[in-house]
């Protein structure tokens, strides 16, 4: 098993390598001047060229990706001009907080959305299909940045329930111990209810905006898996067996719809990546994307790249793992073979 | 031949050791009233003023966490609200000065028992070190350091260690000011020196991440893009020990939630709303206090490429001045905040910056003008910072619906930030909306950098003037009240008789706070000043 694994792995090199040549070649070819933004409002020509100097950017594009390539060899992703730190630093520092927001959203999707297209599917045109047309319909056409903004005007500044859209955690309590990064995660493992119901608390708008966006594509797929599996030979054979209406929905039918769903899970994970990018901005939430936007936004070529280039690693193992599941929920698949 | 199953997959996945966890609460909540909660945009993006692309509320930190050699004095400011008072300069880790007899170099006596915030004491080698570092850095803190004709490190000479001396190389108004404002602070030069390397003698690496000064707060942690948390210095010697032990200051980049984290009361202070945010609080004065000043020396304006057609023509310049729709532009985009520069006399009378001009809305005017001028239907762009178009946005739609009407069809050019820059220094936009600001508060310093042939990055309209050069230089090294007074407005007169910009308002600055807050203060670097807060 681990060979196949490693196997897999290694066919997803030649990937990264043009992923690196293509966010090199993009990110030159962004129409933005580091150097005279980084000069500094008061920047004379003078002082532009003497950062673009000290930045390597007089240098020509192949000598640039050479020394790229070199840093990136020794793991070094350069320096994010815009924070000032090491982007491989920032990175390992943001990406938890950007991990643990979206897979919060996913487990809350996943949660809410795939008992929600079952429930749909059993009962197609009843009254609870006909929610369920409106939940997903209603989920995808709202922008987040704007459910992200009515969540917080209602539920936290009329209502009051929901924590301070401040960041990751109130800001007078302290931080647990880095772990995994995650500060859920780390202050269960730290055995301290009270900071993880802080920290799970603050995740509650955040993950209800992106959970809401991310639902409809999973309980319509779910539903539509399920329309199609209820109605095969063998859900009947099921059902005439005298088989339970539960073990006939969770164990025969359920289970063989799942495969699409997965599918959809594994491209709605990437698309959470990328929506993430809005909701931290609207809740302050230190994450990869809020980074990345701004790193741009300066031309700020380092953390851009590095931005890529995690994200098509992440992509790379999360198409391993759900490749994984597939053989986790049908025997009848294999890898490797 | 290995191949993948679930069954062993499944097995696998039991053999994970999970982790124990003890039940026990740890979490420690910080004494709420003596820690301040500030929520801003933007927070620092490195802990040293004098990096390289240092940003705006890194200022902040030279500002609290390290000290200068003076500070200035303190006023009344128009709103009620104290403010800096630029003409007066008072010791703050020099307990005392003495100016030569010609004028042309001053001698610092340090505080003997000021301290870093590691113990150290404060020496003269310690300023004399910090300020070759200014000079040696290039870019923005060696060109502050210019502004005030501090130029060449051997200026710099530490006689002793509790004395400084500081020879001037011209006589310049500007260069006592000037070792007062942030980018002359004064740094840790025995802790920086271990840290450097040979390649990074300045240990600017190092110093971007670590702070290293002696102010009244420590930097207690520093998460980039996230938050600042500052502790107050409780051997601080160099003012009066400030109120609030604690500081932390959260970066929220949504100006919906911070309004709405300090309607709820869940922060206590906050920076720079968007104009529209700060016209609803002054509504309702009673829960929330908002300090407006205006930021001196500042100015936000339509500029004008006189390099090129159309704009070269003053005759066009001057219809366009009296096309500007000032009254709908001042309340649909700047929301009243701010100081309308339109509605003046026209009549120059005092020698101040910035003042309204005669131009207002009179369309008969402005089409005889383009009449006049002789110049046919004019096609253009009118370009702006998207970084600041809750502002520029509106205005440039007014503008634009304005300008139409005597024959100027604009199209709006939204520019990113990082192009913004550029795109200035290349000097080809043809009309602009734009703000400056300068630092120390005289006009001819203004006019030196927007007005001056020397064709500087934010003389953004390529005005070229040798009579308005030479009002400049002479107004800089005048020695005359009188004399000055004349020159200062000679120069305005001339800005608007040429009109190469129209400025539309002086910006304020705007603060708004609990009402449990006060002492807070108006600085010219507009960041904020932690030690004179108090929370009742």
């Amino acid at each position: 098993m681990p060979l196949t694994i490693l196997k897999r792995l290694l066919g997803t090199l030649p990937n990264l390598l043009g992923i690196v040549v293509i966010t090199f070649l993009l990110t030159r070819a962004l129409p933005g001047d580091p150097a005279a933004f980084f000069a500094g409002p008061a920047g004379t020509q003078e002082a532009v060229e003497q950062v673009r100097e000290k930045l390597g950017l007089n240098k020509s594009l192949p000598e640039q990706f050479v020394i790229y390539v070199k840093d990136l060899a020794a793991g070094n992703l350069g320096q994010a001009l815009s924070t000032g730190q090491p982007v491989r630093q920032e990175l390992l520092a943001r990406l938890p907080a950007s991990l643990e927001l979206v897979l919060a959203s996913l487990v809350f999707a996943v949660a809410i959305a795939i008992p929600l297209g079952v429930a749909a599917a059993q009962r197609p045109n009843s009254w609870v299909d006909h929610a369920c047309r409106l939940v997903t319909t209603a989920g995808v056409s709202l922008p987040t940045f704007f459910t992200g903004l009515l969540l917080t005007y209602v539920l936290y500044f009329l209502l009051g329930w929901a924590p301070s859209p401040i960041g990751r955690l109130d800001p007078y309590l302290t931080a647990p111990a880095t772990l995994t990064g995650m500060y859920t995660v780390d202050s269960l493992l730290a055995g301290d209810v009270k900071l993880f119901l802080a920290s799970a608390s603050q995740l509650l708008l955040p993950v209800l905006t992106l959970g809401i966006f991310v639902l409809a594509p999973i309980a319509r797929m779910t539903r539509a898996s399920m329309l199609q599996v209820l109605s095969a030979d063998f859900v009947r054979t099921a059902r005439a067996s005298g088989l339970s209406g539960t073990t006939v929905l969770v164990r025969y039918a359920l289970r063989n719809a799942l495969l699409p769903v997965v599918t959809t899970l594994g491209m709605v994970f990437s698309f959470l990546l990328g929506m993430s990018v809005i909701v931290e901005k609207v809740f302050a939430w230190p994450g990869v994307g809020s980074f990345a936007l701004e790193a741009l936004v300066a031309s700020d070529y380092a953390p851009v790249q590095g931005f890529v280039l995690t994200m098509a690693v992440l992509y790379t193992l999360l198409n391993l793992v759900i490749d994984l599941l597939y053989v986790v929920i049908d025997p009848r698949v294999r890898l490797g073979e | 031949m290995t191949s993948l199953k679930r069954r062993s997959l499944l097995k696998a996945a039991t053999l994970t050791p999970i982790a124990s966890t003890a039940l026990v609460g740890t979490a420690q909540a910080q004494d709420r009233k003596d820690t301040l909660l500030a929520a801003n945009e933007l927070g620092p993006n490195m802990l040293d003023i004098h990096g390289l692309g240092a940003n705006r509320p890194s200022y902040s930190v030279a500002w609290n966490a390290y000290d200068r050699l003076m500070t200035y004095g303190r006023k009344k400011g128009p709103d009620g609200n104290p403010m800096y008072d630029f003409t007066k300069l008072e010791p703050e880790l020099a307990a005392s000065w003495k100016m030569d007899a010609d004028g042309m170099g001053v001698t610092f006596s340090l505080r003997k028992d000021a301290k870093f915030h590691d113990g150290t004491p404060v020496t003269a080698n310690d300023v004399k070190w910090s300020y070759d570092r200014a000079l040696a850095m290039g870019g923005f803190p060696t060109f502050q350091m210019k502004a005030g004709s501090l130029e060449d490190p051997a200026q710099f000479k530490a006689v002793d260690a509790h004395t400084f001396y500081v020879k001037f190389i011209r006589k310049d108004k500007l260069s006592m000011p000037d070792m007062a404002v942030p980018v002359a602070s004064v740094y840790n030069s025995t802790l920086a020196k271990k840290n450097a390397t040979e390649k990074d003698p300045w240990a600017a690496e190092w110093l971007k991440t670590n702070e290293a000064g002696g102010g009244a707060y420590k930097v207690a942690s520093w998460k980039p893009g996230q938050e600042i948390v500052y502790e107050r210095f409780d051997e601080w010697k160099s003012g009066p020990m400030p109120k609030i032990k604690r500081i932390i200051q959260r970066d929220v980049p949504s100006a919906g939630n911070r309004r709405a984290l300090l309607q709820k009361g869940d922060i206590d202070i906050t920076y720079n709303l968007p104009p529209k945010d700060f016209s609803d609080f002054a509504g309702d004065k009673g829960t929330l206090k908002v300090a407006s000043m205006p930021i001196e020396n500042s100015v936000f304006y339509l500029g004008m490429n006189t390099a090129k057609a159309p704009f070269n023509n003053v005759k066009v310049r001057q219809a366009v001045a009296w096309a500007l729709p000032y009254d709908r532009m001042h309340e649909s985009a700047f929301y009243q905040r701010g100081a309308k520069q339109s509605g003046g006399t026209g009549d120059i009378k005092t020698p101040v910056w910035p003042q309204p001009h005669g131009f207002k809305t009179d369309l008969v005017k402005a089409r005889q003008l383009m009449a006049e001028s002789g110049v046919g239907p004019i096609e253009t762009a009118l370009s702006f910072d998207l970084g600041s178009a809750t502002v520029s946005e509106p205005a440039a739609i007014l503008i634009q619906e304005a300008l139409a009407q005597i024959g100027i069809k604009l199209t709006i050019n939204k520019v990113p930030g990082a192009n913004w820059r550029a795109a200035l220094l290349k000097k080809d936009m043809s009309m602009i909306i734009n703000r400056f600001g300068g630092w120390l508060n005289y006009p001819e310093y203004f006019f030196f950098w927007c007005y001056h042939g020397q064709n500087a990055v934010f003389n953004t309209m390529s005005y070229q003037n040798p009579v308005m050069d030479k009002l400049i230089t002479n107004a800089r090294f005048a020695e005359s009240k009188p004399l000055y007074d004349g020159m200062v407005k000679d120069m305005v007169k001339l800005a608007y008789d040429e009109v190469p910009r129209i400025p539309l308002v002086q910006p304020v600055q705007d603060v708004a706070m609990q009402n449990n807050i006060s002492g807070y203060t108006y600085w010219f670097h507009l960041e904020p000043d932690y030690r004179q807060l108090v929370k009742a």
